[in-house]
């Protein structure tokens, strides 16, 4: 079997393996090891495809497989990764893996909660393998719908409602895909002949402009909406706010990336044309929200809003970066989609672990936790300097590209917008170290707190290995960055029609 | 270039330090981290040294003018085609004499933190903190590159948030941290823009090309223009508002007084000697481009500078706190340094150059000196209050001695090291801009007066500390001595053949015209601080109550920070952010629930065809089939 | 097979059947009636199945098996409707249609 289709296979597997645990000791060790095979193959997949790239495969995607699926629509299981979706892949590893060990200790319908959650990675995973638009529509769908559960069985708070709009948000994005995907699929063969709905292909059908300027936004506001494009990214707080630990951290880490990933890949790529008309809008847009939901997030008080705001902050900044249409910055979108997930999986996980000894995620209630859980505090001392743009950890790369990607734009238009998205960061600034004095340091709050744990060894675990990564690109970002960079290729020479 | 890649490990050996204590924190005891941190400090001092040396008197000439020496470059990030970070060591005057400065400073307060936080609970904490901040501070001199500078400029911001925000349960502490990252980080976003701005311009970061008098940056200062700038001096001034926020100019420098919140022996290294001139050396390290292609900003420069340097030192003559003058006094000394770069011309006429940089070496040596005499004062005495001292000299004999010579040298008495440095300033200014050099002159006076005032009032005056107070331990006092030795040679140091605008020789001598004059201002305001403050005695206070308001007003630091908080706590948090909030949630949000209540209400104005009565719906059913057919028959 | 009586004269009767089991089905309120209706209702189609073709397509047969294919299930329909009206009958104590509404909004 082929690698990629491995990444499918072993979290089936380990579905079908949780389905016969018996109790929950059982289950969380049998997520925990099919996850962490799904970690070392997806390392394995990185080293594969430098491997290939150093020995001169210069094609688009590698690793290409196709098998009819439905013959006739032309519908195809159609799988193959870039460098982007390499990187991508690597990181739902990483955050999949690290959301098993910090559900450790679920205790309600522990077997259902593991396999919507691994449900929901295969979900992803198969997002970033296929080539088919339907394939990959399949699966992004296949993402969104155990979200639902998730959030509406072992949510806390207002939980119906926020799975409810949560769901109805992304099926309103979902809809509007729909109609952007057939309609790229009954122009594909302009000359005649048989349809398709492979993105290779597609990428060499010549599209009327009138046609991608009707495409276009349904594409990519369809993503859009699972990005936190604003104005529709008022799911997200409540959303984020309302999920149990692990499904806030694989929502913000890696769902919300789909779509950065697919306006790039999909909305972009295929409709370059109308990418270039009408990108404007949209970047206003999200210029807007880059620096709106910033500012949104210093009044907010409870912990898992001000981390959903940020997001809200940090995903615009992938969106704008994309918009900005060029090879840098486009490269600083995807740099930016994998720090923001290693970072905001990282709070999220750092929120559950404090909410569960505190019992309360209202910042103004927490005090001196520093003294009480160091090495809990300290995790969320460097996710916080990751966010705020910290040189030697990842965000400081991710935004410093998109930044300089963004300015070499010669208008005024578009270096207005990066001005403005660039001040972000002292408003980051200004929400992180809030929230760092506020709970971590000054006097401990109560006596009750001497009595609080610092973190388990399941907790280690999950923000070691977060912040390994995060480190890790922040330190020596090279090599990714080389790997994305050649795959931006093709569709920077699509958009400047070269 | 070969034989000096070692340069790059002077700022990795503290790096990994910190690692190792960081990483080990729970398994080390306190003193093995301590050994762990001094020991890497010493190791990259002894490579510093020798690296230095080696280039000021063995390969750093050719043919009597000083290169710029790429000691070890990597390329670490990759943008587009021209424009790469690089990790590397520059070699040049400037950052040669800056390594010796940092490493010997740090090597010193590392020594002497032995004694200073002996006991205290974070002791590890603390080495792997300064570890961190030497790294930074090395490598923020060592920057080949405007990015690779703006990263580390970071870093040092980061590791000083940490070291003031040390005592992390005293409120006033961590308010403090918060402040100085958040108004220097406000500064960097001036540097961020003026960096994307200053790159896309010249199509590089890299320091060699920016500077070259032939380079992209100084011969196309035509170009575009924005508001009557070009985009060069636009791009310098943004540059420079990094460097003021960092170098805590007027007025971005409000969290500098606060951060003396931060452990004594990192005001002394981070808020004295290093970090705070880096915004000086950032300056001087894009001199040229100043001097060339942006003479406006040099110009701002050097009034910033000036207006900085009269501000602070009026400002230090009211406060009561021995850490907060010192603080106001560094101000005071950096805008010293930023008047002078701004006062200079390039080449022939680099005096100032040459004196600006001059005065940051020996102001190190000095201040440092100052505040590591200071922490061996609140050491002993446990209080911050200049009143509540007093009489101290028979109890810290080595303490008194040396902080004299730091006051002697501050106020520019021959042959202490302040007064050559100074003196060249002034003399820089005289020649430029009579104006500056009045306030230079002005600022001559009263900081010899603030600092006699201290000393007077904290080693003279009676005593009013109840027992004895005991000298430092000698790991604290044998860092002073040294300091005082620096302090008292570091002026002899002949700058003007070393450290010069371009690299090569710079005629001077003293300019006793200028010294004179200087020298007498300083001694008056040594008297007049003797007289008012040598004995108790009610002048002073008849002197404040006289002066009023304006004695008011400079106790209070002239308002500034009152109106910073108005403006964040207010303006930003309550008239922004708060609305912000309140619009997502009930405007753009509630427009969202507004789509599904609407949908909602439609179908509760439906639902009532469902009325459970078989007629109706056979009705419904009869006239669906008719019309059916007779659009059927209609279509045909 | 009657000689001389055309098509349409079967085509009216069914008719005639049709409509008045239309009728029958939407004025009666008691739910056998209704049920006697809809018998009505069916077999004016099973005439109708089974005339045209006799008349139109004498060769073949799928009318007829359609007629008987329709009595089996309105026979089963009439089995299923009876016992739920019984029940109904049970719990109502009536079979009048308008009692019957608890299905609604």
């Amino acid at each position: 079997m082929d690698l990629l289709t491995l990444h499918i296979v072993v979290p089936v597997l380990t579905l079908i393996g949780i389905a016969f645990a018996r109790n929950l000791q059982q289950t969380r060790t049998i997520a925990a090891i099919g996850m962490g095979i799904q970690l070392l193959q997806s390392v394995n997949l990185v080293f594969a495809f430098l491997a290939e790239r150093r020995g001169g495969n210069t094609a688009e995607v590698v690793f290409a497989k196709s098998i009819v699926w439905f013959e006739s629509l032309n519908i195809r299981y159609d799988i193959g990764v870039d460098g982007i979706s390499v990187a991508m892949i690597l990181l739902t590893s990483v955050v999949i893996f690290t959301g098993v060990f910090a559900s450790w200790e679920t205790k309600d319908l522990y077997k259902e909660f593991f396999i919507s959650l691994i449900l929901l990675a295969a979900g992803v995973f198969g997002f970033f393998i296929s080539l088919d638009l339907f394939l990959m529509f399949l699966f992004f769908e296949l993402a969104v719908i155990p979200m639902y559960l998730l959030i509406g069985i072992w949510g806390s708070g207002k939980k119906e409602y926020a799975a409810m709009k949560l769901t109805l948000m992304l099926m309103a994005g979902s809809a509007l895909l729909v109609v952007g995907i057939l309609g790229l699929y009954f122009n594909s063969a302009p000359g005649g002949g048989q349809y398709t709905f492979n993105i290779i292909e597609l990428s060499k059908v010549v599209f009327p402009i009138e046609l991608q300027r009707f495409l276009f936004p349904f594409i990519f506001i369809g993503f859009g909406v699972i990005g936190a494009l604003f104005p529709f990214h008022t799911w997200s707080p409540d959303g984020h706010s309302s999920a149990p630990t692990a499904v806030s951290m694989l929502h913000a880490g890696v769902l919300m990336k789909l779509g950065g990933y697919g306006c790039l890949k999909v909305a972009i790529y295929l409709l370059p044309e109308a990418a270039n008309e009408l990108a404007w809008i949209f970047l206003l847009a999200t210029g807007i929200s880059v620096i709106y939901g910033a500012l949104g997030t210093i009044a907010q008080k409870d912990l898992k809003y001000i981390n959903a705001y940020s997001s809200v902050s940090h995903c615009g900044l992938v969106l704008f970066a994309i918009l900005m249409l060029n090879k840098t910055a486009s490269n600083g979108a995807v740099l930016q989609m994998i720090s923001h997930g290693l970072m905001t999986a990282l709070f999220f996980a750092l929120i559950g672990m404090i909410y569960a000894r505190t019992k309360t995620r209202i910042i103004t209630e927490m005090s001196g936790i520093l003294k009480v859980m160091p090495f809990l505090s300290v995790c969320y001392v460097i996710a916080g300097l990751a966010s705020l743009g910290l040189p030697g950890l990842s965000g400081f790369v991710a935004e410093m590209t998109i930044f300089v990607g963004a300015f070499q734009h010669q208008d005024v238009f578009h270096r207005v917008l990066t001005i403005i998205a660039v001040s972000s960061i002292v408003v980051t600034a200004v929400y992180i170290l809030r929230v760092v004095g506020m709970i971590l340091m000054g006097p401990v709050k109560e006596e009750t707190y001497s009595a609080f744990s610092d973190a388990t060894w399941y907790e280690k675990v999950a923000t070691v290995a977060l912040i390994i990564g995060i480190a890790g690109i922040g330190m020596a970002p090279l090599w990714l960055s080389d790997m994305i960079l050649n795959s931006l290729d093709p569709i920077i020479s699509a958009i400047t029609g070269i | 270039m070969p034989g000096l890649e070692h340069t790059i490990l002077i700022p990795l050996i503290p790096f990994f330090a910190f690692l190792v204590i960081g990483l080990l924190n729970k398994t080390l005891s306190p003193k093995v981290a301590g050994m762990i941190g001094i020991t890497g400090i010493l190791a990259s001092t002894i490579l510093a040294y020798q690296v230095a040396l080696g280039y000021f008197f063995s390969f750093g000439q050719v043919d009597g003018v000083f290169q710029k020496i790429i000691a070890y470059k990597t390329s670490w990030l990759q943008f587009t085609d021209s424009l790469v970070i690089e990790m590397g060591a520059i070699l040049d005057p400037i950052s040669a004499m800056m390594l010796v400065v940092i490493t010997t400073v740090s090597s010193l307060v590392f020594i002497y933190s032995w004694g200073y936080m002996k006991g205290e609970s974070g002791f590890s904490r603390f080495y792997a903190f300064l570890s961190l901040f030497s790294f930074s501070m090395l490598g923020l001199v060592l920057a080949t590159n405007l990015f690779q500078m703006y990263m580390f400029w970071e870093l040092v911001g980061v590791s000083s948030y940490l070291l003031i925000g040390f005592y992390y349960d005293k409120a006033a502490a961590v308010a403090a941290s918060k402040k100085a990252f958040i108004v220097t980080r406000f500064a960097d976003l001036g540097f961020l823009i003026g960096i994307l701005l200053l790159s896309f311009h010249t199509g590089t970061f890299d320091f060699q090309l920016l500077t070259d008098p032939n380079g992209p940056a100084i011969t196309s200062v035509g170009g575009a223009t924005f508001m009557g700038l070009s985009v060069v001096s636009l791009s310098l001034l943004l540059i420079f508002i990094g460097g003021a926020g960092k170098s805590a100019m007027f007025p971005l420098h409000i969290w500098l007084p606060d951060a003396m919140e931060g452990p004594t022996p990192v005001s002394a290294l981070i808020h004295a000697a290093t970090m705070v001139v880096a915004g000086v050396y950032l300056v001087a390290r894009l001199f040229p481009v100043f001097a060339f292609a942006a003479p406006e900003a040099l110009e701002v420069v050097a009034y910033i500078g000036a207006f900085t340097a009269l501000f602070a030192a009026v400002v230090a003559c009211t406060q009561p706190d021995i850490k907060r003058v010192l603080a106001y006094s560094t101000m005071s000394q950096i805008g010293y340094m930023m008047l002078a770069l701004g006062v200079s011309g390039f080449g022939e006429d680099g005096l100032g150059y040459t004196a600006s940089m001059f005065h940051l070496f020996t102001h190190a040596f000095f201040k440092a000196l100052l505040f590591l005499g200071a922490g061996s004062i609140i050491h002993a005495v446990h209080t911050n209050d200049i009143f509540k001292m007093g009489g101290l000299r028979k109890f810290m004999p080595i303490t008194h001695i040396t902080f004299l010579i730091a006051c002697l040298a501050i106020a520019g008495i021959p042959p202490f090291a302040g007064f050559f440095s100074k003196d060249e300033i002034l003399a820089a200014a005289l020649v430029s801009n009579k104006l500056i050099f009045g306030v230079g002159f002005a600022v001559a006076g009263l900081t010899a007066f603030y600092m006699f005032r201290l000393y007077f009032m904290v080693f003279w005056n009676e005593a009013k500390i109840e027992g004895a107070p005991h000298e430092s331990p000698s790991v604290m006092t044998i860092p002073l001595i040294i300091l005082a030795i620096g302090s008292l040679v570091a002026g002899f140091v002949p700058f003007n053949e070393l450290v010069t605008s371009n690299g090569s020789l710079l005629a001077t001598e003293l300019h006793w015209e200028v010294a004179a004059p200087s020298v007498a201002i300083g001694l008056i305001g040594i008297v007049v601080a003797m007289v008012m403050y040598r004995k108790a005695s009610n002048l002073p206070s008849k002197l404040s109550s006289s002066l009023g308001g304006i004695y008011k007003a400079a106790y209070s630091k002239f308002y500034i920070d009152e109106v910073y908080m108005f403006v964040t706590k207010k303006v930003i948090f309550n008239l922004i952010s708060r609305p912000i909030a309140w619009f997502d949630r009930n405007i753009i949000d509630a427009f969202m629930d507004m789509t599904a209540k609407m949908t909602n209400l439609v179908s509760e104005g439906i639902k009532e065809m469902q009325s459970g009565q078989l007629h109706y719906y056979a009705i419904y059913f009869a006239s669906g089939a008719i019309l059916f057919v007779v659009l059927m028959l209609w279509m045909r | 097979m009657i000689e001389g009586v055309p098509l349409s004269h079967i085509l009216v009767v069914s008719s005639i059947m049709f409509f008045v089991g239309v009728y029958g089905f939407v004025t009666r309120k008691n739910l056998l009636t209704m049920l006697i209706s809809t018998e009505l209702i069916l077999n004016a189609v099973n005439i109708n199945f089974v005339a045209f073709n006799r008349y139109l397509y004498p060769d073949k047969m799928e009318g007829h098996f359609f007629s008987l294919f329709i009595i089996a299930i309105a026979a089963a329909e009439a089995a299923v409707a009876i016992a739920i009206f019984i029940s109904l009958y049970r719990n109502l104590k009536s079979i009048d249609v308008e009692d019957v509404d608890s299905l609604k909004h």
